[in-house]
Order: structure tokens, then C-alpha cells, then sequence
């Protein structure tokens, strides 16, 4: 079972990843606007005309 | 004349020249919108940076400074096709919206390490029945508690620090006992993994404080987003004032950059901005939103007036003025005060639940290690089984047993179109028995109506509508809202206090009083009717304008009624006013006349008789009893304090969101009562389970999440309406776009 002493922290170390992503995307705002973030992704001004 | 608008005092620069403003914009609705208003102002040369909020209807602009005014940026949007309002952040906005980030993140951590421990534990119980080695066991406990600690520390802190503030003021609401809890479960649970036991309770306090985390998260952002329509609504009804910046210019500035000594123009039909004494002018005001009288009041130099009384004939100047000693406003701040003061604490249910609750819990945790003590148990066993005893109760369930029908039955108002200001509006709604109703303004329209449009010739009508939308007087404003087509006609030429004259059809048509257009009208016995008269190619028509009843006002007048409500009418105006009203409506009591101290009295009396006494109303003289009845409410148009004092604002033209908020705060009651009931219930099959030593952290687990999933869904039950909605009228609909899902 010495595996686990390795395997279990590194399941840890993703789910902390992803908590850390959570907490940047919190920080940058894309929380604070989130019926105009559904809506923005039909505009198409991001494409170069 | 080219007015120019100061509106520095919503603009804030930064360092390097930016100028920033934040603004509530009409007429949002689609992604397209978003997409017009960025490019739109983007290509405007000066602006640096322009972003739509579309969860709030807000846009912040940034441009360079110098190369721009915020009167222009404005003029901008007005170009692209939008009504935007300078919008100056409440404190407490951005105070909250920093907390709800505050809780998303403990909500997040919490989240994150309730799926860690719960994967961890998940093993531990399934090991637990098979072939652990005790090695393993205590390998994924200290795991779990490496996690929990640190995660109950940063998490826990939203319940923490309301506990550690209640005990302070020596009061108990619901997060003590889930300190205690999360507190107790925690540290025996580490003196259990240190001591290589079989069980451990780290998945249970973490679980128990994502539950609640998502509960408060709900309610915070439910609450978030109802202060933020409120704002946008205020930003949309400001208004803007004309302000003498010298002897003859004259600035328009916002009412709230007004400061006493200025000196102000009022044009006929528009609203006083602030109080103030008359220089020079004379006019005749209408006080309705201040008294509540619909007659008008004539003044000369040295009259006091009122804001928000409306300026009918004569263009006046006014010297802004604080409330001095005996003027009405005066009385009023007096009388609320007191009010104030004197408004009974109300209990939340929460709260009571809770004082109820805690002492309970603690008592049998108590009473369980003392009876296996008895029994001859061992000290650590009676301490864990105690402890067991306060996690399996621990107040899941019953903590979110409330808030959840809150966050669902506000959302519910919401959609109906009404606001609440205070949380606890709709427990004390629920236990009203009468309502009190002011009169103008809030059984009758705000402004005031065309009363005969049915008995005149359609295309009378229509001409003299769309002749009257060339005047600024109050009655010709009144009669425009009749116009199906809403064009003036060109050339018309108003002569200010008498009326406007075009050229219709080759004919030369006149609107305004008899003399002005020389038609003889028999005098009315009405009183608080107002006549305007239309003339054109030797026909004439005679409008009888006068305040008139809100359109559903009998059927929800009736509706309420049906309710079991007693319903009363307390008015300032005269009793010829008010008789007609009451009759219209159905409802006997009614009184006229009444001073803003004989409204509290009546109020008052009615408390006596033990009843629960909910008033509507919108006069700056029905402020003091809104504060002094059990729950109140107001419509959008009311006057700013007295918006204030209410625990709910209502939109549109229509009386019956107090219906929607009566029946919803009832049904909202009713769901919280089941949810307390069904909370009791679990915790009276639990509580002896765990006495007994029976619960492993397994059947904790679980009976926790069934128990909180149910109170949630039936809370979700609020939602339901029982009457189909008609539109809100379509100046709010903008302000909230509140859309039905």
C-alpha cells in the first residue's frame, strides 16, 4: 500500500490546482457579471474584420 | 437655450488624467446591447474604456480627461440609442459586493476540501469493513484532518465571527450553536485520530459548514441583487435641478450636489428639487406627495415649499433651505424619530428558533454523557457519544430551514416587481391582520389623469393629446399620456400658465383654460378637478383632469379583502376627496384630514386592539407611520424618505404586488413553519439513535445531507404564484429586466 503515500497527496496537490484556478478566476472578476458573460460570447468583436 | 450639466460629482479621476463614471443605463435587454454600447462609445474619440454590467445594468466609462465632459459622454450614449444615469455607488454596495466575494471564496475552500475529506472517508468506511490496516486508517484520518483544520478555520469564519457577536451582546442565534458544533466535532475528532480510533468526524463538520456556506452565499446574493435594482431605480428617478450659477446663468445639477443657499429656477411641471423658500414668482403647487391634499396651494415670494411638490403655472426662483424649527419637514424627522425609537424589536423566527434550539441541544448532549457515565461508560466513551449527539443535530437542516424559503420567496417579490429593504420584511408581512392605505398616490396614480377620455371624440381626443405634448404644464402632461401617436405637431407655441396654440389642419386649434381658448364651461362641483379646455375649427371639448384611482386598485382592493384583511384609508386630503375613494373601494373605515401625528395615533390605536398593521403609502407625511406600523410599503414613486422607512418598495402603475407581497409572504411562512417541523422531525428520529452510540460518521453523513436536501426543495415550493403576472409597467421592466424563469 506504500503507493497511497505518494498517489493520495498528489489527488491533493490537482484538487488544490484547481482550487487555486477557482480563486484566480474570482480575484480577475469574471464573477461580477455573470448574465453578460452568456451574452458575450455571441458578440463576435473579438474576430478581426 | 443650450444648458449645460454639471455632473463632476459623480466622476472620479485618477493620477494619470482618467476620468471614471459609472452609470445606470435604460433599455439593456440582449447581447446586442452590450455589443452597441462598447463600440459605440469606444469609437467616440476620448473614451479609453467602456464596459456593460449586464447582471446589474450598469456601464463604467473611462475617458481621458480634458478631452471629454460627462454631460458629453451621456450625449453620447443618447446618440447610440440609449438613456443612461449618472450613478454614484451606496457605501454599502461595494461594501457588499466585497463580502459576497468573501463567502464565495470560504464557499469554494469549504467545497474543496469537503470533496477531499468525503474521498478520504468514503475509503476509511469502506476499509472499515474489509482490510484496512490501522496504519492506513490513521494515514487518511491525519490526512483528513491536515485539510479540515485549516479549511474550518478559513471557512467557518462567516459563522464564527457572527457567533463571537452574538455572545458579546449576550444574545444566542443560530451560528453559536454551529460553532459549538463544527468547534467540538473537529477537536474530538483529532484527539480520536491521535489515539488510532475507528471513527472520525472530519467530513461531517466540513459538509456541515458547505451546506451552510451555500445557503448564505443564496441569501447574500439574492439580497445583492434586489439593493442593486433599488439603486439603479433611484439613479433613474433623480432628477436634476436649475441652479443659478451667477445672476443670469444657469447650471443644471444633480439634486443631490444641492446645498442650502443655493438658488434655484422651477419651471412650471417640474418637481421641487429640494426645500426652500420662494425669492420671487408666483405659482400655484401641487403637495400631493408631501400632505397628500390634492388641492393646490397657491405661493408668492416667502412661502415655504416642500421637495417634491410639483410646480404647476409660474416659473419661481428658490432659495434651498435646511428644515428649520415648526416647518412640516421638521414635524416629520420629529415624529419619525420617535417612531423610530419606539418600534418594538421584532424577534426573527431564525432567532427564535435558535434560543429555542440551542439550549435544547446542548442540554441532551449534556444529558448523554451524563447517562452513560451513569451507566458505568468510560469517560472518553460518554464525551464521544455526547459529541455524536451534537454533530448528528447539528443544525443543518434547521440553519438553512429559513434562509432557503427567504432567498426563494424574495426572488418570487422580486419578479412580481416588489423590493424588499429589510430581511425579516417577509416573516413580519405574513402576520399582518390590517392594512392601512394612504390615499394619493398610492390607492390613486401619482400624477394625475384624464378621468373623462371615454365621453370624448376619439379624434378630439387624439388632437388635443398630441397638441398637449408641446406643453411642460402638469394637466396639458397629463392629457399627452392620451396621444397614441406620440408627435407634436410642428409650430406649436406654448404662452407659459395659459395654454398652446398650432395650426391643425389649416385650422388654428388652442388647448388650454376656457378663457385662453374662449370657450364658456359651466364651474364643476368636483372638487380637486382641474379643466382643460380644447378648441379647433369651432368644436370643443372640455377635460376634466383629476387624480384618479390605480387601475386594479378595486380588484385587489377586493382580493386583499378575501385575504381576511381589514382594510383602512387614512388620508391627509380633504374628506370630499376621500369618501369617493373609499366608496369605489369598498372599505368603510376611512378617515381624511389627519396630520402625520393623527395617522401615528390611529395607527397606534390599532396596535392597541393587538392587530398587525401593515402600511402603504408614498407622502413625505405618511414616513412617520410607515416606521411606526408592524411593516410597510411604498410605491416607486413615493417621496426619498419615505422610501426609506419602508420595508418594501412596490413598481408600476398597479396595486396589486401588495396582494403578491401578502399571499407570498404567507405561503413563504407557512413553507419556513414545514421546514422547522420537518427539521424537529429529523432530529427527533436522530437524536435517540445517537444517544444510544449508535452513529458511526457514516449514518452522520448522510443523515445531514438528506435532511438539508429536503428543507431546500421544499423551500424551492415558494416559488409558486397564484396569479398569473401582468407586465410591470415598462419604465421599470427596463430598470430590472427582471426576467421570469
Amino acid at each position: 500500500m506504500n503507493v497511497l503515500v505518494y498517489l493520495v497527496p498528489m489527488a491533493l496537490a490537482l484538487g488544490l490546482i484547481g482550487l487555486a484556478a477557482f480563486m484566480w478566476s474570482l480575484r480577475s472578476g469574471q464573477y461580477d457579471d455573470m448574465d453578460g458573460a452568456g451574452l458575450r460570447v455571441l458578440s463576435d468583436d473579438d474576430l478581426q474584420r | 437655450m443650450a444648458e449645460t450639466i454639471d455632473l463632476s460629482m459623480f466622476v472620479t479621476r485618477d493620477a494619470a488624467g482618467t476620468a471614471h463614471m459609472d452609470l445606470a443605463v435604460e433599455g439593456v435587454g440582449c447581447a446586442s446591447c452590450i455589443h452597441k454600447i462598447e463600440n459605440g462609445l469606444i469609437q467616440t474619440p476620448g473614451i479609453v474604456k467602456a464596459r456593460v454590467n449586464f447582471t446589474d445594468r450598469r456601464l463604467a466609462v473611462d475617458w481621458r480627461e480634458g478631452e471629454l465632459t460627462a454631460g458629453e459622454v451621456i450625449q453620447a450614449l443618447e446618440r447610440i440609442g440609449y438613456q443612461a444615469h449618472p450613478f454614484q455607488a451606496a457605501r454599502l454596495e461595494s461594501d457588499e459586493a466585497e463580502h459576497a466575494r468573501w463567502l464565495l471564496k470560504c464557499l469554494a475552500l469549504a467545497g474543496f476540501a469537503a470533496m477531499n475529506i468525503m474521498l478520504l472517508s468514503v475509503s476509511v468506511w469502506s476499509g472499515n469493513v474489509s482490510d484496512m490496516t490501522q496504519e492506513t486508517r490513521d494515514f487518511f484520518h491525519w490526512l483528513s484532518a491536515l485539510i479540515a483544520l485549516p479549511a474550518a478555520a478559513y471557512a467557518g469564519q462567516p459563522f464564527f465571527q457572527s457567533a463571537l457577536r452574538a455572545i458579546r451582546t449576550r444574545q444566542v442565534n443560530m451560528d453559536v450553536p454551529i460553532s459549538i458544533g463544527v468547534v467540538l466535532a473537529l477537536g474530538m475528532s483529532l484527539f480520536e485520530t491521535a489515539s488510532h480510533a475507528e471513527h472520525a468526524y472530519f467530513d461531517s463538520a466540513i459538509m456541515l459548514l458547505f451546506f451552510l456556506l451555500c445557503g448564505r452565499y443564496l441569501d447574500h446574493a439574492m439580497r445583492r441583487k434586489t439593493r442593486a435594482a433599488a439603486g439603479n431605480l433611484a439613479a433613474l428617478k433623480a432628477e436634476v435641478a436649475h441652479r443659478f450659477s451667477s445672476d443670469s446663468e444657469i447650471v443644471m445639477v444633480p439634486v443631490a450636489a444641492l446645498r442650502p443657499g443655493d438658488r434655484l429656477l422651477v419651471r412650471p411641471g417640474e418637481r421641487m428639487p429640494a426645500d426652500g423658500v420662494v425669492l420671487s414668482g408666483a405659482s400655484e403647487i401641487d403637495e400631493s406627495l408631501v400632505t397628500g391634499e390634492t388641492a393646490r396651494r397657491p405661493v408668492t415670494s416667502g412661502a415655504t415649499v416642500y421637495a417634491g411638490s410639483m410646480n404647476f403655472s409660474g416659473a419661481l426662483t428658490v432659495r434651498v433651505t435646511v428644515a428649520g424649527a415648526g416647518t412640516l419637514i421638521d414635524e416629520v424627522q420629529r415624529l419619525l424619530d420617535k417612531a423610530i425609537e419606539q418600534k418594538s424589536k421584532v424577534v426573527r423566527l431564525t432567532d427564535r428558533a435558535a434560543r429555542l434550539y440551542a439550549p435544547v441541544v446542548h442540554a441532551t448532549a449534556a444529558i448523554t454523557v451524563l447517562g452513560w457515565l451513569a451507566a458505568g461508560a468510560s469517560a472518553h466513551d460518554a464525551i464521544v457519544t455526547g459529541i455524536a449527539v451534537l454533530i448528528i443535530t447539528c443544525p443543518c437542516a434547521l440553519a438553512l430551514a429559513i434562509p432557503a424559503v427567504q432567498v426563494v420567496a424574495s426572488g418570487a417579490l422580486f419578479r412580481a416587481g416588489v423590493i424588499l429593504n429589510a430581511g425579516d420584511a417577509i416573516e413580519r408581512l405574513a402576520e399582518v391582520d390590517t392594512i392601512v392605505f394612504d390615499k394619493t398616490g398610492t390607492l390613486t396614480l401619482p400624477e394625475p389623469r384624464v378621468a373623462n377620455a371615454a365621453a370624448v371624440d376619439p379624434g378630439m381626443l387624439e388632437c388635443a393629446a398630441r397638441l398637449a405634448l408641446s406643453s411642460r404644464h402638469p394637466l396639458a402632461a397629463a392629457l399627452a399620456r392620451e396621444a397614441h401617436q406620440k408627435t407634436p405637431y410642428e409650430g406649436a407655441k406654448e404662452e407659459a400658465g395659459h395654454g398652446v396654440r398650432a395650426e391643425i389642419d389649416g385650422m388654428e386649434a388652442c388647448l388650454g383654460s376656457p378663457t385662453f381658448c374662449g370657450v364658456n364651461v359651466p364651474p364643476t362641483d368636483e372638487p380637486g378637478t382641474s379643466i382643460i379646455v380644447y378648441a379647433h375649427a369651432g368644436h370643443s371639448a372640455i377635460f376634466e383632469i383629476r387624480q384618479k384611482l390605480r387601475p386594479d386598485a378595486a380588484v385587489a382592493a377586493k382580493a386583499l379583502a378575501a385575504l381576511g384583511l381589514e382594510l383602512h384609508i387614512l388620508s391627509g386630503d380633504r374628506p370630499a376627496a376621500v369618501a369617493p375613494v373609499a366608496a369605489a373601494l369598498g372599505i368603510s373605515a376611512w378617515q381624511a384630514s389627519l396630520r402625520p401625528a393623527d395617522k401615528i395615533a390611529a395607527i397606534e390605536a390599532l396596535k392597541a386592539e393587538g392587530r398587525r398593521v401593515l402600511m402603504v403609502g408614498d407622502g413625505l407625511n405618511d414616513a412617520p407611520s410607515l416606521a411606526a406600523a408592524h411593516v410597510s410599503l411604498s410605491p416607486i414613486s413615493a417621496a426619498d424618505i419615505t422610501q426609506a422607512q419602508a420595508d418594501a418598495v412596490f413598481l408600476g402603475e398597479r396595486l396589486t404586488p401588495v396582494w403578491e407581497a401578502v399571499t407570498t409572504a404567507r405561503r413563504a411562512r407557512r413553507l419556513m413553519m414545514q421546514n422547522l417541523w420537518l427539521a424537529v422531525i429529523y432530529n427527533a428520529i436522530a437524536v435517540p439513535i445517537a444517544m444510544a452510540g449508535y452513529v458511526t460518521p457514516l449514518i452522520a453523513a448522510a443523515a445531514m445531507s438528506g435532511s438539508s436536501i429536503l428543507v431546500t426543495l421544499n423551500a424551492l415550493r415558494a416559488r409558486r404564484r397564484g396569479r398569473p403576472r401582468q407586465a410591470v409597467s415598462s419604465p421599470m421592466r427596463s430598470a430590472l429586466q427582471a426576467r421570469p424563469s
